[in-house]
This record gives structure tokens, C-alpha cells and sequence, in this order.
């Protein structure tokens, strides 16, 4: 598993994963800008590895703070936006649509 | 002197007295704003017909009704996170240039029902992600006290707008003292509400678990007028508390006596300059003086929050950030040659070297075979950074320390190492992991920078942190301070 590797505080970052990860997140990162971006990454995980030193055994992960849960509404219809409206900033549309190009 | 020295109150007074006008108010400030703001950089936009049309309705409210409310007439301005209807709102980034949204944020509706007047749209960095304001996509905000200077981040135009009075109040956002620091910088009041106190309906997400909207203002009872305006509850975000706000004025005139205020000696180590460490010793002497105990605590966390905040932060940047796809709003690649390509070209063109930092970053906690190490981890330290706050209320009323190590820091000087610029955070980020209130007051100055003193109150402790600031704000007695170039 390569989540173990992290041994060099930077979980084996390296420019094959930089890759995979701007694959992921839609990034379109260029060749030099994966190259230009990897050694910042290893340096911030690098400096976020100081987690691995805090003893959490037994503690809670917290997602959110304020402690309110199952928040709920009436059912009641409100007035939203008109398809017009919420289509108003797309670049480019169609017949009330918005248009995109194929999937390849 | 100009109408924008004036605190929010003593305008009030003269708009009542009909000594001058909302739009008279609101042309002064837009002239300030045309005239000098190019030396600055705070504004992305001014918004001149808004504002004369909201100051006509105010100066008709201010004739018309019995008890308009104190911000009626007031100019102030918008981080550019905020949604504002029909205004252009780009969040400081290209990928959202021309976005003008359908509705108002909650916070901008809210200080539109008490009359307030929008004069501007403030600079910021990108998606709220900076402590400089250099990451804005289209300009960076230089410090009103010396412009070779930040004015902090990511809140700086709204920081510094209000430092050189070109809006007398402003809205910000503070995810890990984004309002505090530019605060602290610029010499002007920031408050971060608890988490929950304010609505984020319509604020343009970074990290929805830690993001605050909160107001800058020359004075701790101008900034106190704004959080009344905002604050509580709304249906429209299921985070806000339902508890209810409360008269927050009466805190700023209770003074300090009888209190226990907790200084965090982890807060005080590393990085602190003499400069800064000076300003808040005298602080503390006049907390003393008007009667508080000040005690020593400990809040052992400190050491891993700036870790667990950037995983966590830049988690949820990559989720929330996903929206930015470039096919419902923003320029967009319509002509791409498929839809990968399209939010390949939109994304990289859009998006500027920290916010692809923080995408790519967030990614990489959250994939499967690291997300235990690194995100469920971070997620475990910021309980424990909360119950180290949580341990210290039960013994003090609230803590002080400095709002930042430094006074602002040269242009430049931090740009080219991402993790010089975290750590400017490291007195701010905590409480944005624990969820409680936070206030940064200037205190004084060192070599002609402004100096803040951060006070820290509990959960919904608003009211205790306004407390406290107000009597550093009387003892320091420095917010009638302007600086040169935008005096007069």
C-alpha cells in the first residue's frame, strides 16, 4: 500500500502521483508545472508530517464544531430561481440547456 | 479630515442632525475610493450607482422613520467572496472573472435591510487562500501604512480600505484569521464570529467547516454595529446557531474588572518580534490596570494545529472547488474539443500556483491509503486543540496574545516559500479549528506598523471578546490614527 510510505515525510510523492492527482482534480497541470509544483508539495507535507507525533489514541475526529445535527425545515415550496436566471453566468448554452462539449 | 474619520455613531449623528446626507456620505466615499485607491489596491470594483441608489432610500429611511437603524447611511464594503445580485463577484480569481450572481449573500441582505451602502467590492486572496493579498489573480493590496508592505490576508482590501477610509466598515471572511491578521496589519478592528454565529448563504466556500464572515471597522463599536447587523441564525445555512445573539453593545462599556484573562504561553514562543512582543506587554499592563488577573495557561495542542489546519483547509478546498468547472459560470473552454479538456483548460487557466497548491494538496490527504494518516488524523488533533480551549475557559474568561508574530511583512518576502506564509497564521488558525470567537484590536505600533492584540473568547463568546477589546481600544487609544497619503 503507498499510503505507508512515508518514510521521507512527504508519503512518496513523487511526479507519477503529482500527475495522477492533477488527473484527479481536473488541474491540467503542463509538465513544467508538475515539476515546479512536487517539491512544494513534498515540502508542505513534509512540515504537516509533525501530525504523526501527536499521540490521538482515543480521541474523536471532529468534522465539524457547534454541535448541531439533523437540522430540519418544513416541506414548504419557496420561490427559487428562474431557469434563466440560474443559467444566466454559463458560457455557453442552449434552448434553456446548458451545452457542453462531447465526452470523449 | 474627511467624513470617513468618523466613527460609525458620530456619523450617525450627523446624518440625523441632516448635517450631511447618506448620498453626500456615499460620494465622499466613492471620490476617496476613485481618487486614492490607486495607490492601494483594495478595491476590485466600486460599485457608484448601488450606492447612490441605496444612499437615496437611506437619506428617505433617515428622514421617514422614528428609529432607523444605526448602520442606515453607513458606506461599507464587500470581500469579494460575497454574493452580491447583479455585481460582479470573482472571489479575487480568473476562473470566476464576469460571474455576476443571481442573489444576495445573507450577510450583504442583512446589511442592506439596516441601509447600509455598498460602495465597493474588496480584494482578497484568491478564494480567501493567502495572508498577503498577493494571491489575488488580479492585483495585490498594499499596506496603507507603507507600500512596500502587505496589508495581511486574505481579507487585505477589506483591511485596507478601511485603514485609509475609503469604506467605513467592511465584511471579510476568516477561515484561518483572514479577518484578524489584515486586521492586525492595517491597524484596524477585526472580528471572527464563532462558527455559526454568521451566515455563509452566498459566501463563495474555501473550507466550510472553518470559513467565518466577520466585520473590519475602525473602532471595536463600529465592528460590534456590523456583527449585530449579520449575526444569528438563518434558515438558508443549517449551520447557523439558533441560539440568540443578544445585546452585544452593552459588552464594549462593562471594562475588564473582575476578569480572568489566560495568556497561552505556547503563543508567545517561537517567532515573536521584540516590536510586537513590546506593543502587547503594554497591553496587558492596561488590562491590569483597569483591574482584570492575568494568568498563564497552557494550550499544548498549539504545536499541531498549523499541520491538522493544512490538511483540513485544503480537504475541503478540493471538494468545494470542484464546482469551479467552468460550464456554469466563469469564462469557461466552451470550445474545448471534450469535456475533460474543458475543465482541464477552464481549471488551469483559472486557477492561480496556491490554489493549485491546495487542490492538488487536499487531493492527496483525502485519496484512498492516505486519508488516515494524514486527513482522520488532523481531524483528531483539531478535537484535541478544541478541548485544550475548551479546558482553559473553564478557568479564564478569555486569552490574549498577539494576533501575529510579525508586523506586516515586505511584499515579496514570503511568496516564494508557501510554508513562511502559513506559519503567519499560526496565533489565528486554532480558533477556526475549535470554532470559537476571536477579536484582533490595535494596540499601538512599532517602527510605524500597526500592532494588534488577538482576544480569544469561547464558543458564542462574541460579547466577552468585544469586552476586552474595547478596553485596549480606550488605552492604546491610536484608531483616530490615519495614515499618510490618505489623511485629510
Amino acid at each position: 500500500m503507498v499510503g505507508a510510505d512515508r518514510e521521507d515525510g512527504a508519503g512518496g510523492l513523487d511526479l507519477a502521483l503529482v500527475a495522477h492527482l492533477s488527473r484527479l482534480a481536473r488541474l491540467g497541470l503542463t509538465d513544467a508545472e508538475m515539476a515546479a509544483i512536487l517539491p512544494q508539495l513534498r515540502a508542505i507535507l513534509a512540515a504537516v508530517d509533525r501530525l504523526q507525533e501527536a499521540d490521538v489514541s482515543g480521541v474523536d475526529p471532529t468534522a465539524q464544531v457547534g454541535g448541531l445535527y439533523d437540522v430540519m425545515r418544513d416541506d414548504q415550496v419557496e420561490p427559487g430561481l428562474s431557469a434563466d436566471e440560474a443559467l444566466a453566468n454559463a458560457p455557453s448554452r442552449e434552448a434553456g440547456l446548458l451545452r457542453v462539449p462531447a465526452i470523449q | 479630515m474627511s467624513l470617513l474619520d468618523l466613527s460609525i455613531s458620530e456619523l450617525g449623528r450627523g446624518l440625523r442632525a441632516r448635517e450631511f446626507s447618506s448620498v453626500e456620505l456615499a460620494e465622499e466615499a466613492l471620490k476617496r475610493a476613485e481618487s486614492l485607491d490607486g495607490k492601494l489596491g483594495a478595491f476590485l470594483r466600486t460599485t457608484r450607482e448601488l450606492a447612490l441608489e441605496q444612499a437615496r432610500t437611506a437619506d428617505r429611511r433617515l428622514a421617514g422613520e422614528v428609529d432607523p437603524p444605526a448602520l442606515c447611511g453607513i458606506p461599507i464594503g464587500h470581500k469579494d467572496v460575497l454574493c452580491t445580485k447583479g455585481v460582479e463577484t470573482t472571489s479575487g480569481s480568473r476562473i470566476l472573472e464576469g460571474f455576476r450572481p443571481p442573489y444576495d449573500a445573507t450577510v450583504v441582505a442583512r446589511l442592506a435591510r439596516d441601509g447600509a451602502v455598498v460602495v465597493g467590492k474588496m480584494n482578497c486572496d484568491e478564494f480567501a487562500m493567502g495572508s498577503s493579498n498577493e494571491n489575488s489573480a488580479f492585483q495585490p493590496t498594499v499596506n496603507p501604512w507603507d507600500s512596500e508592505r502587505v496589508p495581511g490576508g486574505s481579507s487585505g482590501g477589506s483591511a485596507a480600505a478601511v485603514a485609509a477610509r475609503l469604506a467605513v466598515a467592511t465584511l471579510g471572511t476568516d477561515t484561518g484569521g483572514s479577518v484578524r491578521l489584515p486586521a492586525s496589519f492595517c491597524g484596524v478592528v477585526g472580528v471572527k464570529p464563532s462558527y455559526g454565529r454568521v451566515s455563509r448563504y452566498g459566501v463563495i466556500a474555501f473550507a466550510s467547516s472553518l470559513d467565518q464572515v466577520g466585520p473590519l471597522a475602525k473602532t471595536v463599536e463600529d465592528a460590534q454595529l456590523v456583527l449585530s447587523s449579520i449575526a444569528g441564525a438563518d434558515r438558508r445555512d443549517s449551520t447557523t446557531s439558533p441560539a440568540p445573539v443578544g445585546d452585544l453593545a452593552r459588552a464594549l462599556h462593562e471594562g475588564v474588572r473582575g476578569l480572568r484573562l489566560g495568556i497561552p504561553r505556547e503563543y508567545l514562543e517561537a517567532g515573536l518580534e521584540d516590536g510586537v512582543r513590546e506593543v502587547f506587554e503594554g497591553a496587558c499592563r492596561w488590562l491590569e490596570a483597569e483591574g482584570a488577573e492575568l494568568v498563564e495557561v497552557s494550550l499544548p495542542s498549539t504545536q499541531y494545529a498549523l499541520a491538522a489546519y493544512y490538511v483540513i483547509a485544503p480537504a475541503e478546498v478540493s471538494s468545494n472547488l470542484a464546482r469551479m468547472d467552468g460550464i456554469r459560470f466563469g469564462p469557461g473552454e466552451p470550445q474545448a474539443p471534450s469535456l475533460l479538456a474543458a475543465y482541464e483548460l477552464a481549471r488551469n487557466r483559472g486557477f492561480g500556483p496556491e490554489v493549485r497548491r491546495r487542490v492538488a494538496l487536499g487531493t492527496f490527504v483525502l485519496s484512498s491509503g492516505y486519508y488516515d494518516a494524514y486527513y482522520l488524523r488532523a481531524q483528531k488533533v483539531r478535537t484535541m486543540v478544541a478541548q485544550d480551549f475548551s479546558r482553559v475557559f473553564e478557568k479564564v474568561d478569555a486569552l490574549i496574545s498577539p494576533t501575529a508574530p510579525t508586523p506586516a511583512f515586505r511584499l515579496g518576502e514570503r511568496t516564494q516559500d508557501p510554508l513562511a506564509m502559513y506559519a503567519t497564521d499560526a496565533l489565528t488558525l486554532p480558533a477556526n479549528l475549535a470554532g470559537i470567537s476571536g477579536l484582533s484590536v490595535p494596540a499601538g505600533f512599532t517602527s510605524g506598523l500597526p500592532v494588534g492584540v488577538q482576544v480569544l473568547g469561547p464558543y458564542l463568546g462574541e460579547a466577552m471578546c468585544l469586552r476586552v477589546g474595547a478596553v485596549v481600544e480606550r488605552a492604546a487609544d491610536v484608531w483616530r490614527r490615519v495614515p499618510a497619503g490618505f489623511d485629510g
